[in-house]
């Protein structure tokens, strides 16, 4: 089993920050993707490479601000189970933390890699230039 | 009009595997020619035995240490300084055909800018003004006909049959394969039914060719040609497989017959080695997890080394063809030619294949070969001091007429013996990282006045106190680990002293690691 984790600050409160990472269907504004669509629990992941990844929608609680979604019907991921959480760090900051578990192994990497860019551009997002508040 | 520079790189060659460094089997005349008439340094190593750090010292002239890229999978960064750069701010039209690798292979969100290139059909990139790695046009290869490579691309479309042709380099659980496809069983041994001027090594020759014969007759050049054999899959097009029956190919003499003596030798060494031998400990992805060493018989090593001497004869006679097109174009006089490869390849020694966290000669003593330009009256010469890939840059820039960057962590290659003293070469080092889902190995090499002394760091099945020194005139094949001989203890200490003082210090916080390759 492969388990990666990346984790980044990001100056801004936790419940703005989690505006976007709670929203399923806005994954592709943070997360190095195409498109995305979300139909009831299910999602579908479109990659540059052409690539299409169908996901299942495991947990979406706005109070505990994680979400969790798996990998499904994909003929090389056999487990998936990724975890995204935004904790509050004071008022105005907030610590957000991706971890996967996924077979096959090698696959952890490639992934982690994609979520250690989308969570930089997260953080950029929020920066005082960009300014998304 | 200054000198040109034809920069020639192959993909995890040994040291041996050139008929002018005592090869006895490929044969190399056109290789062997640029050593003939330029300067064949004996003892050269790269900063690294992978692909992406060992290529980030070659195209930066710093260590490991300094670009950050610790091990396959993370990525050289945009902003990492290049000699391609460097040379194309000072007027060179730049090119790099072939296996890059700068950054990590396996991208399906197509992150970086070498995969993104050949998808979107383009040679170029500019990133914040900037001219990506410094090279006017990359044209990309790999070992095979699939991935985001221009050369796939290429396939796929002129010849799409040809793709499942090539062997499959990972299996279905992204892994580097074990499996074999000749009938001893070799892992990444293919019968591939290509034809040979489809085949990776032909279309690079094809594609730098064509780059060169684009330029202006006049125009100042910096060509990287780098063939991506001859790295696994060993699987040359089967028309060529009557060069060298391996049937009649002896077994390496590093390759211990005897399987007591050959453990008693492992045995000796740091854990890393005996514990890959059995199957218990894979430490990198670079080789078949799969794959067990102690299963490896000696009808798989004839093979393999059989198919690794065939390729190694398409490279050189690919060699001639751009030698001959860069006669042909009237810049023979001027053009300074370099010829190495990243890192070596275990090819039976020990009872082993591929590479790893392993320093020895195998792994790290490569070839390297500077032909000066004929017009610069250089003198042919053999320089038996020892040099690295560091030096790669500073020497492009001395044939350019530049000043060394001040980004370069080494002077340039030296002209002859006499030239590396005066230089500064007297030692070259190695470092090993690798962190793979919890296992962590790091080795520091360094090698001088004749030995070459390993420490290992702390981490999976090290302690830090454990280590290697071979005494090189006495033990070329480095089976005889001397590291806890009390007789070399002051030997040992005073290299070790030295590599510490020597080594750059890296960053506190270690880049991330994006992929598996």
């Amino acid at each position: 089993m492969g388990t990666v984790r990346r984790h980044i600050y990001i100056d801004a409160p936790a419940d703005v920050v989690w505006g976007i990472v709670g929203a399923p269907d806005r994954l592709h504004e943070w997360f190095p993707i195409d498109s995305c669509e979300v139909v009831g629990s299910k999602r579908w992941i479109n990659l540059p490479s052409g690539l299409r990844f169908e996901e299942d929608i495991i947990t979406l609680d706005h109070d505990l601000r994680r979400f969790q979604y798996a990998i499904v019907n994909n003929m090389i991921v056999t487990h998936h189970l990724a975890t995204v959480d935004v904790i509050a760090d004071g008022a105005d900051r907030c610590i957000v933390i991706y971890a996967t578990d996924i077979e096959p192994e090698p696959m952890g990497l490639v992934i982690i890699g994609a979520a250690g860019s989308g969570l930089k551009k997260l953080q950029s997002m929020f920066s005082p230039v960009n300014g998304v508040s | 009009m200054g000198r040109k520079i034809l920069f020639i790189t192959t993909d995890q060659q040994r040291f041996d595997a050139l008929g002018c460094n005592g090869g006895l089997i490929a044969r190399t005349p056109n290789i062997d020619a640029l050593a003939a008439h330029g300067i064949n340094y004996n003892r050269a190593h790269p900063q690294n035995v992978v692909c992406m750090p060992s290529r980030s010292t070659m195209i930066t002239g710093q260590h490991v240490s300094t670009h950050g890229v610790w091990m396959n999978g993370v990525p050289l960064p945009v902003d990492a300084p290049s000699v391609a750069s460097t040379l194309h701010d000072a007027g060179y039209k730049t090119a790099l055909i072939g296996k890059a690798h700068f950054e990590p292979f396996l991208d399906p969100f197509l992150r970086f800018a070498e995969n993104q290139l050949a998808a979107s059909g383009t040679h170029s990139l500019i990133e914040d003004g900037y001219l990506h790695r410094g090279f006017d046009h990359m044209e990309s290869a790999a070992h095979g006909g699939m991935g985001t490579f221009h050369y796939a691309q290429w396939l796929m479309k002129n010849h799409p049959e040809a793709v499942p042709m090539y062997y499959r380099v990972l299996d279905m659980e992204l892994q580097v394969s074990a499996l074999g496809g000749t009938n001893t069983g070799a892992p990444q041994a293919h019968i591939n039914n290509i034809p040979r001027e489809w085949y990776h090594t032909d279309w690079v020759a094809d594609r730098a060719i064509a780059w060169l014969e684009s330029l202006d007759p006049d125009a100042d050049w910096f060509c990287w040609v780098s063939f991506p054999d001859p790295h696994h899959p060993w699987d040359p097009p089967a028309s060529e497989l009557h060069r060298v029956n391996w049937r009649d190919v002896d077994l390496p003499v590093g390759f211990p017959v005897d399987r007591a003596q050959r453990e008693a030798i492992l045995d000796a060494k740091p854990a890393q080695w005996r514990k890959w031998y059995d199957g218990d400990f894979v430490s990198n992805y670079e080789a078949p997890r799969r794959w067990v060493p102690n299963t490896l018989t000696e009808d798989q090593v004839r093979e393999i080394n059989a198919l690794t001497h065939i390729e190694n004869e398409l490279i050189d006679e690919a060699v001639g063809r751009l030698m001959k097109h860069v006669e042909s174009r009237g810049w023979g006089a001027d053009t300074d030619v370099l010829f190495s490869t990243d890192h070596g390849e275990f090819q039976g020694d020990f009872g082993l294949l591929f590479k790893g966290p392993y320093h020895v000669d195998s792994l790290m003593r490569v070839p390297l070969i500077w032909r000066p330009a004929p017009s610069a009256g250089v003198d042919p010469a053999t320089v038996t001091a020892p040099v690295g890939h560091v030096s790669l840059a500073a020497t492009f820039c001395e044939i350019a007429g530049l000043p060394q960057p001040a980004y370069v962590e080494a002077p340039r290659l030296p002209m002859n013996d006499e030239d590396a003293r005066s230089l500064g070469h007297e030692r070259v080092l190695t470092e090993w990282d690798s962190v793979l889902f919890g296992k962590i190995v790091g080795l520091r090499t360094i090698c001088r006045d004749g030995w070459v002394a390993t420490a290992c760091l702390p981490g999976s099945l090290h302690n830090g106190t454990e280590g290697e020194l071979y005494n090189l005139a006495n033990d070329p094949l480095q089976q005889i680990n001397l590291w806890d001989d009390s007789a070399y203890r002051s030997t040992r200490d005073d290299l070790l002293t030295d590599m510490w003082d020597s080594l750059p210090t890296p960053d506190a916080v270690r880049r991330e690691c994006d992929a598996p390759v």
